[in-house]
């Protein structure tokens, strides 16, 4: 019963502000929304029994990479609102729900039976971080640590890439800067 | 009752959306965005399966697709602010410069 009530009150709200996300003009209204709709899905995780995904999703997704969103919508002017060309909207919104859903269709269609056999079940009495633990560590370690050497290069090529001309300001007018320093001179 | 289609179908809409805001939008920090929404629907989809299923093997690649996104938005912004002092915006309209 509270399942059922959790399932649809996630699932409307993850949608609708994922729409606002999609459709607002605004990068600090979308991005809002967007870390919104996340904290709902961290829900859906703890509703389906999966708490450390639940978790990790709560703690990478809102703390982290929304945190870095922030951080680099301070390097561009988020105040005023983006402007997009848009060709013809009734076509891409066509275009992109038939080609969505044919592929989610193909996806699922071979999965969705039941022939499907459980290659590491989950145990009863233990609980879903243990359980996950004991997965990954053992079935899962070298794509554990591949990931975590997938995670070092993305830090430094992260750094590399906004670390050069760090000196200079992206979004002020350097003629303003010009303009006091040749005043300074005259005097 | 809520079963598996439920979820799948939530997870569809979700992807649904995200692939919209990827066709839709012109501003390359806004694409993102839609890149995020088109992971975590993935994402739903994964755990509903992992728990109808009793299986943790979709709970193990939810993992690993977080940690990939994670890594995608640390490369991708270091590249948006690359492409921001260069060009001095982030509409992919302008950022077209391979006319054919």
């Amino acid at each position: 019963m509270y399942e059922t009530i959790a399932f649809y009150l996630f699932s409307a709200l993850t949608i609708g502000l994922f729409l606002v996300t999609i459709m607002s003009k605004n990068v600090l209204y979308a991005m809002t929304s967007l870390a919104a709709g996340m904290v709902l899905i961290s829900g859906f995780f703890f509703i389906l029994g999966a708490d450390f995904l639940g978790v990790v999703q709560l703690i990478v997704y809102v703390g982290a990479v929304m945190a870095l969103y922030s951080f680099a919508m301070m390097f561009f002017d988020a105040t005023k609102n983006v402007k997009e060309k848009n060709t013809s909207p009734a076509l891409i919104f066509l275009l992109g729900g038939l080609s969505a859903l044919a592929l989610v269709l193909m996806f699922a269609a071979p999965i969705y039976n039941d022939s499907v056999q459980a290659l590491y079940p989950m145990h009863e009495g233990v609980g879903n971080a243990q359980d996950v633990g004991i997965v990954l560590f053992t079935k899962y370690l070298i794509p554990f640590e591949v990931a975590a050497v997938m995670l070092l290069v993305a830090m430094i090529a992260g750094i590399i890439l906004a670390g050069k001309k760090m000196d200079q300001s992206l979004t002020k007018d350097t003629s303003v800067d010009d303009e006091i320093l040749t005043q300074k001179d005259a005097k | 009752m809520i079963g598996l289609t439920h979820y799948l179908m939530v997870s569809a809409l979700i992807f649904s959306i995200g692939l919209m805001g990827v066709l839709r939008r012109r501003n390359l920090l806004m694409l993102f965005f839609a890149t995020e929404v088109m992971l975590n629907a993935v994402n739903i989809a994964f755990a509903a399966i992992s728990h109808y299923y009793h299986d943790l093997t979709g709970q193990m690649f939810a993992f690993f697709i977080i940690a990939i996104a994670a890594s995608e938005v640390a490369v991708g912004l270091g590249i948006l602010i690359v492409l921001y002092k260069k060009h001095g915006s982030l509409d992919l309209d302008d950022l077209a410069t391979m006319k054919g």
